[in-house]
């Protein structure tokens, strides 16, 4: 099994774009009035907690944020009997009227997105969504976009695009893995 | 994760590891209890069908509500409103339903054995509701799901069963259960209601309820039946009541911090004191709560397509 | 029919024999068993090689159940006779538990009638001790006897009466009419459906406990003593009825038991699957009491093997555990599990006929278990080399109902002469 890692974003690159993403959505929302962010589990939950830092030390004010799993409501659940593993959603304050800003790490066919925006609508009726991603990696199957983008990053369907957090990997950087399956 | 089983009928087979796997993924699904739109889109689509030979309103309603929640179809069959009074056997009435395609038969049956039977007669997945005097599995797990989440663990926690444990599935299962995750367990109730040869299942017996609850970290009351009564087994509530109520007059031999639960429907005044049912010590209603998120984790793990 | 059977292995324990011999029949009788006989003179007559074979006295079942008048769905005499001839019977004795109760010599005589019909075997009607098997007001026994009933029994259940049991031995004592048991409690063994102990308790269901076997066996051998009559315990399955029946033996007490091949080759553990089939009365005991039937059948305590033959049904018996009937055919089997015990030194061969045949005989007080010459032509042929698994289809009798379905036995009776004539042939088909 061949494994060649390419890195192609190192923590400073990272840090730099999640910078720049919380302009953005400071930006674009024009302040911080009903904004929340919500981060999708599990590598958008510390993405989410970074900019909501950096959001904080910008405006001084600390936006919401709560955490989605979004597991049941995948749509290849009933794929096979493997379940995949149920983690908690918390998100302790109302949606009704707010601007979401939905979090992920990786955006590649869209339907974790849609999945998130089912369960975000369960939840209550959000004035908007938006989408902020650390990577764009195309192939989307399902007309889904992100608002604000770390880096676009064109890949193959061969190639598996890995996020590592310090948080969870005790590194920061985005690394692209071609291996050849048996 | 992987539940490689078709059905749920006991815990005695359950592994430790299968058990937790269970435990855990019901703690994910307390959550969606308690939000506005109190449904996930998971079941959609897929028939359960509660087969009910023997009444129940609570575990029937829990395993309808889990099923709802994860947005399947449920449909509830008691015995006494169907077929089966104009005499349909069991085997019919489970070949029946098997032909319309359902995806899960939760079935309820006062015959130990009768999951068994269907398990082996058709293809969906069966949940065993508590047959006879054998087991009842969901009870068990959401007994364990409660005592974990008050006290973190339930390994080398002391349990007390009081009550007519010859006649109680819930006594078996839990027994099964709490043994298999490393807590240990003592059985108390009158001599004529202890069964055969019950410390071969590794608790210790005891036959007054001083006795048995003396520093427990948890005491699990059961029910008594009535009919019991009329077959000797004892002589009449009140003497049951006087030997074997749980009360202010002896909770105090328990840890300070003791977790009182009782399967339900309780009667008061006979197995617990009114005090006691609704005071600090019960977790009576978090038994229910946790059996709703206990049965959605059943029906989540046992369904799906085959790969 | 005339026959000269050839170099087979002959046990007969009435003669203690147990030599290779030949034995010739003429006109449905044994002529003589001999070495190097010729063959007989008479037309038709044939001749047998049965060399590396046994050949035994007819096997004679002391405890069937035919089902015949009342229950023909379950098995038929017809049917049941087929079974017992395959499973190389010459002679049944069938209870009255049937509907209507045999406790009146038309049931006996219509039982008689239909078993000559077929001829595949001799049935030998046991009638009620009770009208209609109530445990009250005692059958006619003379009667019955003039009819045709070797003995008396209400088996499938006890009589609870303590009054009635007395007088109903001392009757039929002075009749010379055995009286075969049906030991058990009912009130001890209400509801129960199987042997209490730690299986039925880790089962969950109802428990029959072994004391209300064992108490009416000890109520039964004092009530033979006082009245100063014999008994017979039927279907004996736990190790205290085994102690009793020793010791009063030793006193002198005019008991004989039987016990059933279940008792000695199953235990509780066996119905942890909740198979129905395993489901019967008395019902399978814990490992101590298989043991002591097995030491039982040893010392010669237990006198015969019966195999308490009981058709269901499948929809008798696929219903839940708790509500299926009780019982298992047994008349097809009850041989190669007989040889199981030969197998592991617990039986001679000649014990295990002598508890097949010569003591059920004995019992009863019925022709055969011997093969004395000018005794009618009753015997079995055996090949305890042939390997066999019980297949559901190739059951003869109507009810499949046992739960030694696809096991792998070894030994079988490959041919039964009846009279004689031969009602079964598995060597030459």
């Amino acid at each position: 099994m061949k494994n060649k890692n390419r890195v192609v974003m190192d923590a400073e690159g990272i840090d730099r774009s999640l910078t720049r993403i919380a302009y953005e959505i400071l930006e674009k929302n024009k302040g911080l009035d009903d904004l929340v962010l919500i981060g999708i589990r599990t590598g958008g939950i510390y993405l989410a907690n970074r900019l909501q830092r950096k959001i904080a030390a910008i405006e001084g004010i600390e936006a919401p944020s709560g955490i989605l799993d979004v597991t049941l409501y995948r749509d290849d659940l009933q794929k096979t009997n493997k379940k995949p593993r149920i983690g908690k959603t918390d998100i302790a304050f109302s949606l009704d009227d707010r601007k979401v800003v939905l979090v992920d790490d990786v955006l590649f066919t869209g339907r974790t997105i849609r999945a998130a925006m089912d369960a975000l609508i369960d939840f209550g009726r959000p004035r908007l969504i938006q989408l902020a991603v650390l990577i764009d990696r195309g192939h989307r199957e399902l007309p889904i976009r992100a608002d604000f983008v770390g880096k676009n990053l064109p890949s193959s369907l061969w190639e598996d695009v890995s996020v590592k957090l310090t948080e969870k990997d005790g590194v920061d950087e985005v690394v692209i893995e071609m291996d050849s399956e048996e | 994760m992987i539940l490689e089983r078709k059905d749920i009928l006991g815990i005695k087979e359950l592994s430790k590891d299968e058990i937790l796997l269970i435990l855990d993924t019901a703690d994910s699904f307390i959550e969606i209890s308690t939000r506005e739109i109190k449904k996930v889109p998971t079941l959609r689509g897929k028939t359960v069908i509660n087969l009910f030979y023997e009444a129940s309103t609570r575990t029937r309603t829990s395993f309808e509500i889990a099923g709802k929640r994860l947005s399947a179809d449920t449909i509830n069959i008691s015995a006494s409103t169907s077929s089966v009074v104009k005499g349909e056997t069991l085997l019919d009435t489970a070949r029946n339903l098997e032909a319309m395609n359902p995806d899960v038969i939760v079935i309820r049956h006062s015959a130990a054995g009768a999951p068994h039977m269907l398990a082996g007669m058709v293809r969906q997945s069966i949940i065993n509701a508590g047959d006879g005097a054998h087991e009842h599995p969901t009870q068990a797990l959401l007994d364990m799901m409660t005592i974990r989440a008050k006290k973190g663990r339930l390994e080398n926690l002391n349990v007390a069963i009081v009550g007519d444990i010859a006649h109680s599935r819930v006594a078996r299962s839990n027994i099964y259960g709490l043994k298999k995750m490393g807590a240990q367990v003592a059985v108390a109730g009158p001599a004529t209601m202890i069964p055969r040869d019950i410390e071969q299942m590794g608790v210790s017996v005891h036959s007054s309820l001083d006795e048995a609850i003396k520093e427990v970290d948890v005491i699990m009351m059961l029910r008594i039946q009535i009919e019991r009564q009329h077959q000797n087994i004892f002589p009449s509530l009140r003497e049951y009541a006087q030997r074997f109520c749980l009360s202010k007059k002896n909770i105090s031999l328990a840890k300070k911090d003791v977790l009182v639960m009782h399967p339900g429907p309780i009667n008061r005044g006979v197995e617990i004191s009114p005090d006691i049912a609704d005071g600090p010590y019960s977790v009576i209603l978090d038994q229910v709560t946790n059996g709703v998120a206990v049965r959605m984790a059943l029906l989540y793990l046992l369904t799906g397509g085959k790969a | 029919m005339n026959w000269l059977i050839k170099g087979a292995r002959i046990i007969d324990p009435s003669q203690h024999i147990d030599d290779r011999m030949d034995v010739l029949i003429e006109n449905g009788k044994i002529v003589k068993l001999g070495e190097k006989l010729s063959p007989s003179s008479k037309k038709g007559a044939g001749i047998i090689e049965a060399a590396g074979l046994v050949v035994t006295p007819g096997l004679i079942d002391m405890h069937t159940h035919l089902r015949e008048p009342g229950f023909e769905y379950k098995e038929t005499i017809q049917t049941g006779s087929e079974a017992a001839c395959a499973g190389g019977f010459t002679a049944i004795a069938c209870m009255p538990n049937t509907n209507p109760v045999n406790d009146t010599r038309s049931v006996t005589e219509f039982i008689l009638r239909k078993a000559a019909e077929t001829n595949l075997v001799n049935v030998y009607p046991i009638a009620a001790i009770t009208m209609q098997s109530l445990g009250n007001a005692l059958a006619e026994f003379w009667d019955l006897k003039e009819a045709g009933a070797i003995a008396l029994s209400d088996d499938g259940k006890p009589v609870m009466d303590s009054a009635v049991m007395r007088r109903a031995l001392e009757y039929a004592h002075s009749l010379g009419l055995p009286i075969i048991s049906h030991c058990e409690d009912t009130c001890l063994s209400s509801g129960g459906a199987m042997h209490e102990g730690f299986v039925a308790t880790e089962l969950g269901l109802p428990g029959i406990p072994g004391i209300a076997e064992d108490i009416m066996v000890a109520r039964d051998l004092l009530l033979a003593e006082y009245t100063r009559s014999s008994i017979h315990i039927a279907h004996v399955s736990t190790a205290w009825s085994v102690r009793l029946i020793r010791d009063a033996k030793k006193r002198g007490i005019k008991v004989t038991a039987e016990t059933a091949p279940h008792y000695f080759t199953l235990t509780d553990d066996d119905l942890r699957t909740y198979d129905v089939n395993a489901k019967v009365y008395p019902p399978l005991r814990g490992k101590t009491d298989v043991e002591a039937i097995k030491e039982g059948l040893r010392d010669g305590t237990i006198d015969a093997i019966a195999s308490d033959h009981a058709p269901h049904a499948q929809t008798d018996k696929e219903v839940e555990f708790e509500y299926a009937a009780s019982g298992m055919i047994g008349l097809e089997t009850s041989l190669a599990l007989g040889l199981r015990l030969v197998a592991a030194d617990v039986l001679t061969l000649n014990q295990l006929i002598e508890k097949m045949s010569t003591n059920p005989a004995g019992i009863l007080r019925i022709p055969g278990g011997t093969l004395r010459s000018g005794g009618p032509a009753d015997l079995t042929i055996i090949d305890l080399q042939r390997l066999w698994t019980v297949d559901r289809k190739a059951i003869r009798s109507r009810s499949k109902n046992t739960p030694f379905l696809g096991w792998g036995l070894t030994g079988k009776a490959v041919m039964t002469i009846k009279g004689g004539v031969v009602t079964y042939d598995e060597l030459h088909n």
